[in-house]
C-alpha cells in the first residue's frame, strides 16, 4: 500500500472567539494519495471548509485550537514555523476559493498577482515569470491571454475569474490543490467547463485534490473518492461509485434520497414528496454524546445515543461511522 | 385554450441606462427585451436561465417594483395599473419571496410584526393581522408560541425562509413569485421547504412562478418551464417534455451541463464555451448565435420570433421557422 | 380542493404566552452597561448634569461676587479652593455655574440638528434621483465651509448672544448629520425587506416609519453624539471671540478668553476652564464610541 501524500489524523479544530467554544472539527481522519481527487461533501456546519482551511492553517491562530496532525509529504503542517508555512503555501499546496472577486486583490492586475506569487517562491526574473503566467493563462483556456493578463479582476466575467484563480493557484506547481466550493457561485454552463478543466489539469499535473462542495453532482464529476461530513466528523468515505450506488451511512442515504434528482417519477400524475431529514444539525458549541446524527436518524437505538461510533470498514476503501450498518446493507 | 391565463405578459421590456457621456447618449443594459408569456391559473411556471438572462428583472417587473420601459402586464384580464386594477390592489394579488432570507426581514421587527405588516397596510386591524400571522406561522411549520415574538437573527436560514413564505401569504395572494427562494439553503432544508411550498400551493390554490438556476429542482416542481437567454424568452414547454426533448440549442446546451451523476460516464465535453455575454451590447440577429453550435450566417442577420405563447411549445429559433433562410438539411441533424 | 376567497381560519389569540426575546435597544443597553469605559464616561456626564441642574444650590460662593484684593489667587488658597479669576470671583463656583450654559449651548444645537438633519437626510435618501441631488448638493454648499468659520460668519451676521449662537451652531451641524442620514437611508432603502414592503403596496410614509426609521436612527444617533463635544468647543470658541455669551455670565469658553492674560501669573487657574471643556468632550466621545460598539452586533 502506497503511503498517502496527504494524511490528516485525528484533526480537532475548536474556535474560541465567541461566547462558547465551538468544536467545528471533531476527530477527522483523511488520506489522499498522489494524483487522487477526494471530494469532501457536507452541508453548512459540517466542518468541511474548516477542515480544508486547516491544511493551509488559514484560521486565526489566536482564536483557534488545532490538535492532531496534518502531514503533507514529509511535513506536518501544524508544526511548521511561520517561515516554513509561508513557503508551504503556494509552493506545496494552493487553494482556490468560491468567490474569486473576494479572493483576488482588486487593485492589482491578475497577471501581476501571478507574477508576484511565482517570484515569491522561485528565483526567476520578472520577464520569465510573466512568460509563465501567459502559459498558465493559455493552459486554463482564457481567450486572448496576453490582453487578459493586464486585466483587473472586476473586468473579467465570473468564469474567467475562476480560471484566473486556478492559474494563480497552479503558478508555483503545487502538488496539492485545495478547492473550497469553486463552482458553487457559477452558472451551470460555466460550472461544467470549470469542472472539466480541473479534471484535465489534475490529470496532467498529477495533482492531489481535496474538493469541498455541497453539490453531489459536481463531486461525482471530478472525484475518485467521496468523504461525507456531518457535525465535524467524516461519517462515510469510499470510492465515488460505491458511495453513489451503495451508501451505508443513514445520513448519506438520506442526503441522496432528498434530492429532486431522484423524485421525478410521477405517481398518479403528480411528483412524490421529497424525502426529508427531520430536525436540524446539532449546535457544535455544546458537547455531544454518542453519534451526532442519532437525533435525526430513523435507525438510531439507545447505543447510538451513548457511544460515538468508530469507523467500520465495509469493504476496502469504504468505511462508515455507524452502529447500525446491519440495517443499511 | 379554454383557461384564461392568470397573468399575461406582453412585450415587456426594461432597459437600464448607463452613465451618459457628455452628449447624452450612453450605453443601455437591455436587461429584458420584448418578452411575451402567460402564467396559467394553478400552475407552477419555472423560469431558468443564467446570469444576465433577465429572470430576476422579469420578476421585479411582474411585481411592479421597477417600472417597465415598455410592455404591459395583464392580471386576470385587467391591465395592471389601469382603471380596473389599481396598483395597490394588484399588489395584494401577487407577492414575492426573495433569495436572501436574512435581508428580506426587517431586523428591528418581531416575526409576527413582519408578517402582519402587509395586511395592516390594506386596512386589516392590528389584532386580526397578528392573528393571521400566527395562523400562517403554524401553517409553515413554525410554532407561534416559540417564534412569533422572536427576531430574525435568532432563526436559521430555513426557518427564515418559512417566515418569508408566511409573509408572502399574509395578503392572500393568488400568485407567488419565488426568486431563487431555495437556492441559498442547504440541500436537506431545501427539500423541506420545497415540500412545504407544494403543500401550500394545494391548500391555498396558488399559482407559482419559480425562478431558479437549479435545473433539477425546477424540473421537479414545475408544470411548465420557460428558458431565458440575454433578456429574451427562447423556449417554453411542459417540464418533462422540455427536459426530455429540448428544442432550442441553448436549452440543449444548458441541460447538458447538468452534472452526469454517473462516475462511469462522466461529462466529457462542455456543450458551449465561454461565459454568458453581457446584456449591454447583445449580438445582432439571434442573440445566441455567437455561442450556438449550429448557427448559420442567417442567424446573425435575422432575429427569430417566439411562437405564440398560446401554442404548446413555443421556441425562438430560426431552425423552427419555415421561410427563415435557415438551411433545412442541417435541421435534421439538430432534431435527431 | 375548493377555491376559497379567504383561506385563513378564524381569528383567535394564541392560547399560550409567547416566548419573547429582548428587543434591540434592550440588548444595546445591556451591552453598554457591561462596558466599563461607557460606565465611567456616563458617571462623568452624570456629575456634569448634576452640577448644571443643582448648581445654584451647591456653589460655595457667589460666582458673581468680585473682589479686587482677591484677584488671581492660586488653587488651594483659603476661601478659594480652585483659585479666583481676574476679577476675584471664586473659580469653583464659576466653573459649576458655567456648566449650565456650556452644556446647554453644547447639547441644544446638536439635538435640533439631529431632528432637522435626519428629516432632510431621510427625505433625500428615500426619494433618490433628482430630489436627492437637489437636496444634497445644497447641503454640500454649507458643508464646504469649515465649521468654525461658518459658525463665526453666521454669528456675526445674526449678532452676538446666546440665542443667535444656538441658531448658528444648529445650522453648522445640520449638513453633516443630513449627510450621514442620507447615506444610511440610501443603504437601507435598497434592502430586500424594504422592497418587499413596497411590494405590499404600502405608501412611502408608512415604509419610512415602520421599516426605515428604526434601522437608520441608530447610526445617525451615534454620529450626532460624537458632535456634542465639537459643539461645546465651538460654543466656547464663539464665546471666546465675544460672539456668544456676554460677561459676567460664567461660561467656560468665555472664561478661557478672559483668563488669557493670567497664563503668566496663574497658569493652573487659567487652564481650568479648558480642562472642563476637555473632560466633557472626552466623556461624550467615549460614550458615543461605546454606543457604536454596543450597536455594532448583528442584532
Amino acid at each position: 500500500m502506497t503511503t498517502p501524500y496527504v494524511s490528516i489524523e485525528n484533526l480537532n479544530v475548536t474556535f474560541t472567539g465567541g461566547a462558547r467554544p465551538v468544536k467545528a472539527v471533531n476527530g477527522v481522519d483523511l488520506r489522499v494519495n498522489r494524483s487522487e481527487v477526494v471530494a469532501l461533501i457536507g452541508e453548512s456546519g459540517s466542518g468541511k471548509s474548516v477542515t480544508l482551511r486547516s491544511v493551509l492553517r488559514l484560521h486565526n491562530e489566536r482564536r483557534t485550537i488545532m490538535t492532531g496532525s496534518i502531514r503533507v509529504g514529509e511535513q506536518d503542517v501544524l508544526k511548521l514555523s511561520a517561515g516554513a508555512l509561508a513557503d508551504f503555501r503556494g509552493k506545496t499546496a494552493a487553494m482556490i476559493f468560491q468567490e474569486p472577486l473576494l479572493a483576488l486583490d482588486p487593485v492589482y492586475s491578475v497577471g501581476a498577482q501571478i507574477v508576484e506569487s511565482i517570484r515569491r517562491h522561485e528565483n526567476v526574473t520578472h520577464a520569465d515569470a510573466h512568460k509563465r503566467a501567459l502559459e498558465l493563462f493559455e493552459r486554463v483556456r482564457i481567450p486572448s491571454p496576453e490582453r487578459r493578463l493586464d486585466a483587473y479582476p472586476h473586468e473579467m466575467s465570473g468564469g474567467m475569474r475562476q480560471r484566473a484563480m486556478i492559474a494563480l493557484a497552479l503558478a508555483c506547481k503545487p502538488q496539492l490543490l485545495l478547492a473550497d466550493e469553486p463552482t458553487t457561485a457559477l452558472d451551470a454552463t460555466v460550472q461544467i467547463q470549470v469542472l472539466l478543466l480541473l479534471r484535465e489539469l489534475q490529470r496532467e499535473f498529477g495533482l492531489s485534490v481535496i474538493f469541498v462542495t455541497h453539490d453531489i453532482g459536481a463531486a461525482v464529476e471530478v472525484a475518485d473518492r467521496i468523504a461525507v461530513m456531518y457535525a465535524g466528523r467524516i461519517v462515510e468515505e469510499g470510492p465515488v461509485a460505491t458511495l453513489l450506488r451503495a451508501p451505508r451511512h443513514p445520513y448519506t442515504l438520506a442526503l441522496l434520497r432528498s434530492r429532486a434528482h431522484g423524485a421525478m417519477e410521477k405517481v398518479d400524475g403528480k411528483r412524490p414528496q421529497l424525502e426529508t431529514i427531520s430536525g436540524a444539525p446539532p449546535d457544535l458549541s455544546l458537547p455531544q454524546t454518542g453519534c451526532a446524527f442519532a437525533p435525526r436518524c430513523t435507525l438510531a437505538n439507545d447505543a447510538c445515543k451513548l457511544t460515538q461510533p468508530e469507523a467500520n470498514t465495509i469493504t476496502a476503501g469504504h468505511s462508515a461511522r455507524c452502529l447500525r450498518l446491519d440495517a443499511t446493507a | 385554450m379554454s383557461t384564461q391565463p392568470l397573468l399575461q405578459i406582453k412585450g415587456l421590456t426594461k432597459h437600464f441606462p448607463l452613465k451618459k457621456n457628455l452628449f447624452g447618449r450612453g450605453d443601455v443594459v437591455r436587461a429584458v427585451d420584448q418578452i411575451d408569456f402567460d402564467v396559467l391559473p394553478g400552475e407552477t411556471l419555472g423560469v431558468v436561465g443564467e446570469s444576465g438572462c433577465g429572470k430576476s428583472t422579469t420578476a421585479r417587473l411582474l411585481m411592479q417594483l421597477i417600472n417597465p420601459t415598455a410592455g404591459e402586464v395583464i392580471f386576470d384580464g385587467a391591465l395592471v395599473g389601469g382603471r380596473d386594477l389599481p396598483l395597490k390592489e394588484f399588489r395584494r394579488q401577487v407577492q414575492m419571496v426573495f433569495q436572501d432570507s436574512y435581508a428580506s426581514l426587517n431586523p428591528r421587527l418581531t416575526i409576527e410584526d413582519s408578517i402582519a405588516f402587509g395586511p395592516q397596510v390594506h386596512g386589516v386591524s392590528k389584532q386580526e393581522s397578528l392573528a393571521r400571522a400566527h395562523d400562517l406561522l403554524e401553517r409553515v411549520g413554525l410554532a407561534p408560541a416559540r417564534f412569533a415574538a422572536r427576531y430574525t437573527h435568532e432563526l436559521s436560514g430555513g426557518q427564515r425562509q418559512r417566515v418569508n413564505i408566511a409573509r408572502a401569504l399574509a395578503l392572500q395572494p393568488r400568485v407567488v413569485i419565488l426568486d431563487e427562494a431555495v437556492s441559498a439553503l442547504d440541500k436537506s432544508v431545501e427539500a423541506q421547504v420545497l415540500n412545504l411550498l407544494l403543500d401550500l400551493k394545494d391548500a391555498f390554490n396558488l399559482t407559482y412562478v419559480f425562478i431558479s438556476h437549479d435545473l433539477n429542482v425546477v424540473r421537479y416542481i414545475s408544470d411548465r418551464v420557460m428558458v431565458m437567454y440575454l433578456g429574451q424568452v427562447v423556449e417554453i414547454g411542459a417540464a418533462d417534455a422540455l427536459f426530455d426533448n429540448p428544442a432550442h440549442p441553448y436549452t440543449r446546451a444548458l441541460l447538458s451541463s447538468i452534472p452526469a451523476m454517473d462516475p462511469e460516464h462522466r461529462t466529457e465535453k462542455a456543450a458551449i464555451s465561454g461565459d454568458p455575454p453581457n446584456p449591454i451590447n447583445p449580438p445582432s440577429g439571434c442573440r445566441f448565435h455567437t455561442r450556438c453550435p449550429v448557427a448559420q450566417a442567417i442567424c446573425a442577420q435575422r432575429a427569430p420570433v417566439l411562437g405564440s405563447p398560446h401554442s404548446a411549445h413555443p421556441v425562438s429559433c430560426l431552425i423552427y421557422e419555415p421561410e427563415s433562410g435557415y438551411q433545412a438539411e442541417v435541421k435534421s441533424e439538430v432534431t435527431a | 380542493m375548493t377555491t376559497s376567497t379567504s383561506y385563513l381560519t378564524a381569528t383567535q389569540s394564541p392560547a399560550q404566552p409567547l416566548e419573547r426575546s429582548p428587543g434591540y435597544w434592550q440588548s444595546v443597553l445591556k451591552r453598554l452597561l457591561k462596558d466599563k469605559v461607557a460606565l465611567g464616561a456616563g458617571c462623568v456626564i452624570a456629575i456634569l448634569f448634576f452640577m448644571a441642574i443643582f448648581g445654584p444650590y451647591i456653589v460655595p460662593a457667589d460666582p458673581y461676587q468680585a473682589s479686587i484684593l482677591g484677584r488671581l489667587k492660586a488653587i488651594g488658597s483659603p476661601g478659594f479652593p480652585l483659585g479666583s479669576d481676574e476679577l476675584g470671583r471664586d473659580m469653583l463656583s464659576r466653573l459649576i455655574i458655567g456648566s449650565r450654559l456650556s452644556l446647554f449651548i453644547g447639547l441644544t444645537p446638536v439635538m435640533f440638528a439631529f431632528v432637522i438633519g435626519t428629516v432632510i437626510g431621510l427625505l433625500a435618501g428615500y426619494a433618490g434621483g433628482l430630489t436627492n441631488s437637489a437636496i444634497m448638493r445644497t447641503i454640500d454648499v454649507f458643508y464646504a465651509f469649515p465649521s468654525v468659520l461658518l459658525a463665526i460668519a453666521l454669528s456675526g451676521a445674526l449678532g452676538a448672544g446666546i440665542f443667535n449662537s444656538l441658531i448658528s451652531l444648529t445650522i453648522v451641524f445640520i449638513p453633516p448629520i443630513a449627510r450621514v442620514a442620507e447615506s444610511v437611508t440610501t443603504q437601507v432603502r435598497m434592502r430586500d425587506y424594504v422592497e418587499s414592503a413596497r411590494a405590499t403596496g404600502a405608501n412611502a410614509f408608512t415604509i419610512v416609519r415602520v421599516h426605515v426609521l428604526g434601522n437608520v436612527l441608530g447610526p445617525i444617533f451615534v454620529y450626532a453624539t460624537s458632535l456634542i463635544a465639537v459643539s461645546m468647543i465651538l460654543a466656547s470658541g464663539l464665546s471666546f471671540l465675544g460672539l456668544g455669551v456676554k460677561p459676567p455670565e460664567p461660561e467656560w469658553g468665555l472664561m478661557l478668553n478672559t483668563l488669557r492674560t493670567a497664563i503668566y501669573t496663574q497658569p493652573w487657574v487659567a487652564a481650568l476652564p479648558g480642562a472642563m471643556i476637555f473632560i466633557t468632550s472626552i466623556a461624550f466621545n467615549m460614550l458615543s464610541d461605546s454606543l457604536r460598539a454596543a450597536m455594532d452586533n448583528k442584532r
